[in-house]
């Protein structure tokens, strides 16, 4: 078990370094810098451009500035916003828990109504209930997230009035942040209603991010179960007698799981890209937004910093999915 | 077990509400995060609306709805006869805020003014680097390191400004975001504790609201400043939500969350309009969009070739079709909210024939010219890729061939700077002082030619008129110069001035007392809001 850790976490070396390199050079191959954009229409003199970016030192060559860049990193330092001039790992690790509270309640959300609902589209394959389980998550899952989160919100914030538009909690309450959850945060808060209020404002967004994972997983998992429970060794349990529930409940679920846990990690990058769309719908302070303000803006620092820091995450958490499998599927590990 | 829950809570916030009742609070749904809290920093309008409207003040103000200066912070001026020194009074006994970071000690007096300036144009000053890439881009633009010579304290309530060269737009400059009047009080307090890069986190400065939090890309936190020089604020708390998507704006509106927003979708002022519960007012914009040709390339150094394509052009078919009619056609290039705006000016009507009439007289054949598009939706252009193909077809008609071309953003307005640009070129601006010499000298002046004059075009006539005008301090007399090279401009036509948009604000019917601002800025310090 430990030859497989290791041999995982070595994997992730070369792999950061790798997109570290895209992360860096992507963004300076866009037309356009940070500086130019700053004076807008008003034009800026090709000397005081010069300046600017000799001040910042953006004129170096790319190798060098990569270097320093990377030895930067190494010392924890990943350097500072060009536009709100605060360093990037404080404005990540302020906006993160935002993000990380709502990726948590998606992937909650499209884990406990897909699987059940992958199960059973399987067990009654061909049925109603199948087909519109699976027609619903083609829809779903086709469904472009901006589109989405307007109609929910317009249907239940704008004609309903059941849930509020955007934001993470009622303006009447304030707090300053602990943990940067909001849901624990409103509960140290100690003032009456404002878990209420941040559960509230976490409902549609977690719907609108949960619905592209909760379609995949359900088809997923559906699919996963009819190869299992087409199997043999599920007919000799039938065979023996067991309930249904034991057959289908233990024998193939866990078998089936395999499939279906890759697909949830690999959802993980597929939330991230989502939380970009729907944190700027719902107005949710988190990195998403951040990041897409900053490529705006041309804000080399925050892209490539925050980049890697997303990247970071995605691969740590591929990391846990390798080793979960080992819990799951004993003949990996081995 | 839900309902009851919801109920619960429903009845709990309405009991919160009823306790907090007596506190008027205004919700703004702003439309992005500032970028920071120093304005002299930044050039962005969203962030001088969260810091230099709320928290600061200047030596001079616009009044309120206009683009005219009172005192601010300076009582009253005198210009030395040459133009060139301004000595300012200042207002004694003004406060700055009492925050949980800082608590003054002493009131506003001239140190603070001359801080305020010289970190901005002194490259030796402490505070001129205090954040890595401070550029003091606004103060650049506008031309303070070389115009301004020093800054000088006469006595704690007399400044004097002594200028280079006479500038008579120079007062409406210090009326400006970027000229704001920070502590030096807070400002020492600050580098002493090594905390410089507060100042730009935590601001702290005379204006009508007192900044208490801000939570980053989510909400900004204000409240009344209640030693406020110019009176109390009506409403207690001002919170900003920032909600950067217009139609998000419009349901929270809607839904109560917010009682005010900014640039609403053109699509969606209709349907505000027909709410009961909300009003939209709306004024023009202190903005132009023209197709600047560029005069220094054949045909289009001929004038009688500009005008017959702008006559060619139909601009109300445009503005129909780009601003749904909220928007009003040009015909000069300063807007008409402008003080020396010239109405007796007859614009070059939409005439097909005429125009075909003039190409052929001037010897233009089979014309073939691109037409550059911007990348981008701004005020006074939300889609110029739109009215490139409006254009392209009009000019179709006149036997013109037209292509649209585009780049990205930054790139665009860089490349469309180039004298040998090839094409004419869809762009605008909007008024940084509400000087007529920030359109006319700005972005037609010979100076400008390689840069912001887009047309490349220098007339000697026109640019002695606005030259002029820039060294004389008599209003009267300045409006007279800018007439007059109105008519120039109208009769070179180095652009097809295109549009001045209209700039909408919707709120609910409770806000009494806002005034919109033709410089765009939204200010919240005359603004009340019934129970």
């Amino acid at each position: 078990m430990l030859k497989f850790f290791l041999g995982r976490v070595l994997v992730l070396v070369p792999t950061f370094i790798g997109v570290s390199i895209i992360a860096f050079s992507f963004i300076r191959l866009l037309p356009g810098d940070p500086v130019m954009l700053m004076s807008g229409e008003r034009v800026m003199s090709p000397e005081r451009h010069a300046q600017i970016m000799h001040e910042l030192g953006m004129d170096r060559p790319m190798v060098m500035q990569y270097l320093s860049y990377i030895g930067g990193i190494l010392r924890g330092d990943f350097g500072t916003s060009v536009v709100t001039k605060q360093p990037i790992l404080h404005q990540f690790f302020t906006l993160f828990p935002a993000t990380l509270e709502l990726s948590l309640c998606a992937i909650i959300f499209a884990i406990v109504l897909g699987i059940p609902a992958g199960v059973f589209a399987a067990i009654k394959r061909g049925s109603f209930f199948d087909q519109s389980v699976m027609g619903a998550a083609l829809v779903g899952y086709s469904m472009p997230i901006f589109w989405w989160g307007l109609l929910l919100i317009i249907l239940f914030s704008g004609i309903l009035r059941w849930t509020p538009v955007s934001g993470r909690i009622d303006l009447l309450y304030f707090f300053p942040p602990v943990t940067g959850f909001m849901l624990i945060d409103s509960l140290l808060s100690g003032q009456k209603g404002a878990f209420a209020s941040a559960a509230s404002h976490l409902i549609l967004p977690t719907i609108v991010l949960g619905t592209i994972p909760l379609a995949v997983i359900a088809r997923q998992t559906r699919s996963a179960m009819l190869e299992v429970l087409s199997e043999d060794y599920v007919r000799t349990a039938r065979a023996k007698g067991l309930s249904p529930f034991r057959v289908v409940g233990i024998h193939a679920l866990r078998n089936a799981m395999i499939p279906v846990i890759t697909t949830i990690g690999l959802q993980v990058g597929v939330m991230l890209a989502g939380a970009i769309l729907t944190e700027s719908i719902f107005s949710w302070p988190g990195i998403g937004k951040w990041m897409v303000d900053s490529v705006f803006k041309r804000d080399y620092p925050v892209i490539q910093g925050g980049l890697l820091l997303i990247a970071g995450i995605i691969m740590l958490v591929n990391l846990l999915v390798d080793l979960a499998y080992g819990l799951v599927n004993p003949r990996i590990r081995h | 077990m839900k309902t009851k829950l919801a109920f619960a809570a429903a009845l709990l916030a309405a009991s919160m509400l009823g306790g907090v009742a007596n506190a008027k609070t205004l919700v703004y749904c702003s439309e992005g995060s500032p970028e920071g809290f120093d304005p002299g920093l930044y050039t962005a309008g969203t962030t001088f609306d969260a810091s230099s409207r709320t928290v600061y003040n200047r030596l001079v103000e616009f009044k309120h709805g206009s683009t005219e200066i009172e005192p601010g912070l300076a009582e009253s001026w005198t210009i030395s006869d040459d133009g060139k020194e301004y000595t300012f009074k200042l207002r004694q006994g003004v406060k700055f805020q009492t925050t949980d970071f800082f608590t003054p000690t002493r009131d506003f007096n001239a140190d603070d003014v001359v801080f305020s300036f010289e970190r901005q144009l002194k490259s030796d000053n402490p505070w001129n680097k205090y954040v890595a890439g401070a550029s003091w881009e606004y103060s650049a633009g506008m031309g303070f390191p070389d115009l301004i010579k020093s800054v000088e304290k006469v006595d704690d309530h007399t400044v004097k400004f002594v200028l280079n060269r006479p500038e008579a737009p120079f007062l409406a400059d210090l009326g400006m975001d970027f000229a704001s009047i920070l502590s030096k009080e807070y400002a020492d307090k600050l580098a002493a504790d090594g905390k410089m890069e507060q100042m730009n986190q935590m601001p702290l400065g005379t204006g009508p609201f007192t900044f208490v939090a801000y939570q980053q890309d989510a909400v900004i936190r204000y409240k009344a400043n209640a030693d406020y020089w110019n009176g109390k604020p009506k409403i207690d708390d001002l919170v900003f939500a920032i909600t950067t998507d217009a139609s998000v704006r419009r349901q929270k509106l809607e839904a109560g969350e917010c009682q005010i927003y900014p640039y609403p979708n053109a699509a969606d002022v209709e349907a505000l309009k027909k709410n009961p519960d909300l009003n939209v007012e709306e004024q023009a914009g202190l903005n132009v969009a023209y197709l600047a040709y560029n005069t220094l390339v054949a045909p289009f150094d001929k004038a009688e070739v500009r005008k017959a394509l702008n006559m060619a052009i139909n601009k109300k078919a445009i503005v129909d079709a780009v601003f749904e009619g909220q928007a009003q056609v040009a015909k000069n290039p300063i807007p008409p909210t402008m003080w020396s705006y010239d109405d007796s000016i007859k614009d070059d009507a939409y005439d097909p024939d005429a125009a075909k009439k003039m190409l052929a007289d001037a010897g233009v054949k089979d014309l073939k010219m691109k037409i550059w598009a911007m990348p981008v939706s701004r005020p006074y252009m939300l889609n110029a890729r739109r009215a490139a193909e409006l254009m392209q077809a009009d000019l179709a008609k006149v036997g013109v061939t037209a292509e649209i071309v585009t780049y990205e953003w930054a790139e665009y307005l860089k490349r469309s700077s180039d004298k040998d640009r090839d094409g004419a070129v869809i762009l605008g601006w909007t008024g940084d002082n509400g000087d007529p010499d920030n359109f006319l000298d700005t972005l037609l002046g010979c100076n400008a030619v390689g840069g912001n004059n887009r047309a490349q075009w220098c007339n000697k006539e026109f640019d002695d008129l606005v030259k002029k005008a820039k060294q004389t301090s008599d209003q009267a007399e300045r409006t007279k110069l800018y007439q007059q090279a109105q008519v120039i401009f109208k009769k070179e036509a180095p652009w097809d001035t295109i549009d001045h948009s209209t700039v909408f604000m919707p709120m609910s019917k409770k806000v009494t007392g806002y005034t919109q601002d033709p410089l765009g800025i939204h200010r919240f310090d005359n603004v009340d809001i019934a129970e």
